[in-house]
C-alpha cells in the first residue's frame, strides 16, 4: 500500500484488495489499483486516483486558455494552444463588432496576435471550437508570454487564485494563466523579470507542500512588498477560477 | 576451449553497472538516459503531437513513431554510416512493437508520439538500452501507461548462459544473442529477438533469467524517475 502524497511511476501498484475504487490516472487489475501515470497518490476516501506530475495539454470544453493565431480562414481563425490540436474560432464566436462580406479579417485579429479564449466545443476527433464571447476574454497586447507544463497551471493558480494574485500584487504585473500553460505577464519590464522568475519557481517546486508560504516569502525577498497569502483578494481575471480545486488546492 | 569466466569478470547473471536519469532534454516534452556497461542510450519524446504528412494520421488512435540511431563515432573504430538503413529501420521497427502495447493513444487521434533513441556510445544491447530509456521517457512525458518496459539481452556463450551480452560476448563465435523486454508487473514479453542457435531447454533458461534480469532495471528505473521530483 502507498502512502498518500507519494509518487508513483506507471505500472506500480497503489493499492490491493477491493476495498478501494481506481480513480482518475489509475485503474484496477483484479485485486490491485495500478498507477497509468507518473503521479501523486491522492487518497480521498474509497477513490485513489492521481495527480499528474507531466503531460501536455489536452483541450477540455469551458478551459479559458491563452492562444495565438496562426492562420485566418475564409470564415475566423485559427489558433493554436500548445496542445496537439489547434481550434477555429469562426466569426461569429470572434467578437460582437459587425464584420461586413468581404472585409480583410487581419484587421480584428492578425496571424501572432495573441488572445485568450474559452473552449466552446470539443468534438470526439479532437476538432476544437474557442470563443472569445465571455467576461475577461480578449486580445492581448503588450507584454510577454511564457509557457509552463499544463499540468502544473492548478498549482501556478493556486486556491482561488491565491498564489497568482500573490505574484500580482508584489510584482504589480497583469498576469493571465491559460489552462494550457500559457501565461500572459504584463508589467514594468523589470517586474516582468521577476514575476517570470516568481512562476517558474512554482513551475519546478509545484510537488512540494506548503508552496504558498514560501512563494510569499520568496517574493517578498525579491521584491520587498510584503505580501500576506492569506488576505490575498482574489482573482478577477483569471482564466480559471473554474477548477481550483485540480491539485488538491489546501497547503 | 571452454568459456568458464566473463571476458570482463562478471558473474553469469551478473549486468553490467547502470545508471539513469529522467529529465536530460529540457526542451523535449519527455527524456531520459540510461547507461549500462559501455552502451549509452538517450531518448527523446515529443507529442502527442499534430502529425504530417497527413496520410499518416489515424483518425481512430494516434500513433508511435520511433527513431533509432547509432552516432557515427559510438562504436568499436569503425565509422557507423550516418542516417537510416535497414538494421535501424528495423530496430525502430522493433522498439515500436515493445512499447505499444504499454500506450493508449485512443484519446489523441490524428496525433503523433514521437520518439527518438539516439546512442552516442556502444558496447552492444543498444536496441534494449533504447526500450528502457524510451519507457522512462514516455513515464516522464505524461503518458498513460499501463506499465514500464524493461529490455536486456542474455544469450549462450558456447556452453553458458550469460545476461546482458557486451560487444566481445555477442560477436563471439560459438553463441546466440536473445533481446527480451518484458514488462515488470505483469511479467509479459513485449519482445523477443534472436540471432544464434540455442537449444529448447536453453531458450527457456535464457528467457528465465533475462526476465530476472529486468526487475533489476525495474528499480533503476524506478528510482530514476522518482529521484527526478526529490529535493
Amino acid at each position: 500500500m502507498v502512502k498518500d502524497k507519494e509518487i508513483v511511476v506507471p505500472g506500480e501498484t497503489i493499492a490491493t484488495g477491493i476495498s478501494f475504487l481506481p480513480g482518475k490516472g489509475a485503474y484496477r487489475d483484479n485485486d490491485k489499483i495500478v498507477a497509468q501515470r507518473l503521479g501523486i497518490v491522492s487518497i480521498d476516501g474509497k477513490v485513489i486516483k492521481l495527480i499528474p506530475l507531466a503531460g501536455k495539454y489536452i483541450p477540455k470544453l469551458k478551459d479559458r486558455v491563452v492562444g495565438m493565431v496562426i492562420d485566418v480562414l475564409m470564415t475566423g481563425w485559427r489558433l493554436e494552444f500548445n496542445s496537439p490540436y489547434s481550434a477555429v474560432m469562426t466569426l461569429k464566436d470572434a467578437t460582437s463588432e459587425f464584420i461586413p462580406r468581404g472585409v480583410d479579417l487581419t484587421q480584428y485579429y492578425a496571424l501572432g496576435d495573441y488572445v485568450v479564449c474559452q473552449i466552446v466545443n470539443v468534438t470526439s476527433q479532437k476538432l476544437i471550437d474557442v470563443s472569445m464571447k465571455g467576461p475577461g476574454l480578449r486580445k492581448l497586447r503588450g507584454g510577454r508570454i511564457i509557457e509552463v507544463n499544463s499540468q502544473k497551471v492548478p498549482r501556478i493558480i493556486g486556491k482561488d487564485g491565491s498564489m497568482v494574485s500573490m505574484v500580482k500584487q508584489a510584482t504589480n504585473c497583469d498576469v493571465i494563466v491559460g489552462q494550457n500553460g500559457w501565461i500572459w505577464i504584463d508589467g514594468e519590464p523589470e517586474n516582468e523579470v521577476v514575476a517570470v522568475k516568481a512562476i517558474k519557481k512554482i513551475e519546478e517546486d509545484a510537488h512540494l507542500s506548503g508552496l504558498t508560504d514560501k512563494m510569499a516569502v520568496w517574493l517578498e525577498k525579491e521584491t520587498g512588498v510584503k505580501v500576506n497569502p492569506a488576505a490575498a483578494p482574489p482573482a478577477e481575471e483569471q482564466a480559471t477560477e473554474e477548477h481550483p480545486h485540480h491539485f488538491g488546492g489546501s497547503q | 576451449m571452454t568459456y568458464a569466466k566473463r571476458f570482463d569478470g562478471r558473474g553469469m547473471d551478473e549486468l553490467r553497472p547502470m545508471s539513469a536519469k529522467v529529465g536530460i532534454i529540457p526542451r523535449a516534452d519527455g527524456s531520459a538516459m540510461f547507461k549500462i556497461g559501455k552502451t549509452v542510450a538517450l531518448c527523446a519524446v515529443y507529442g502527442p503531437r499534430d502529425l504530417h504528412p497527413k496520410f499518416m494520421q489515424n483518425p481512430e488512435t494516434g500513433i508511435l513513431r520511433v527513431n533509432y540511431n547509432m552516432m557515427p563515432f559510438s562504436g568499436h573504430g569503425e565509422r557507423v554510416r550516418p542516417g537510416g538503413g535497414r538494421r535501424s529501420k528495423e530496430i525502430s521497427m522493433v522498439i515500436e512493437n515493445a512499447l505499444l502495447p504499454v500506450l493508449d493513444l485512443k484519446e489523441y487521434p490524428n496525433s503523433v508520439v514521437d520518439v527518438f533513441v539516439e546512442l552516442p556510445q556502444t558496447d552492444a544491447g543498444t536496441r534494449c538500452a533504447g526500450i528502457t530509456a524510451a519507457a522512462m521517457a514516455l513515464a516522464d512525458a505524461g503518458l498513460e501507461m499501463k506499465d514500464l518496459v524493461c529490455a536486456v539481452a542474455a544469450g549462450r556463450c558456447e556452453d553458458k548462459i550469460i545476461v546482458d551480452l557486451n560487444y566481445l560476448e555477442d560477436s563471439h563465435e560459438d553463441g546466440a544473442d536473445v533481446p527480451v523486454a518484458v514488462l515488470p508487473n505483469s511479467g509479459k514479453v513485449t519482445l523477443l529477438q534472436m540471432d544464434g542457435e540455442v537449444t529448447r531447454e536453453q531458450i527457456k533458461e535464457i528467457i528465465a533469467k533475462a526476465k530476472e534480469a529486468c526487475k533489476k532495471i525495474y528499480e533503476v528505473q524506478k528510482a530514476a524517475l522518482k529521484a527526478k521530483f526529490v529535493r
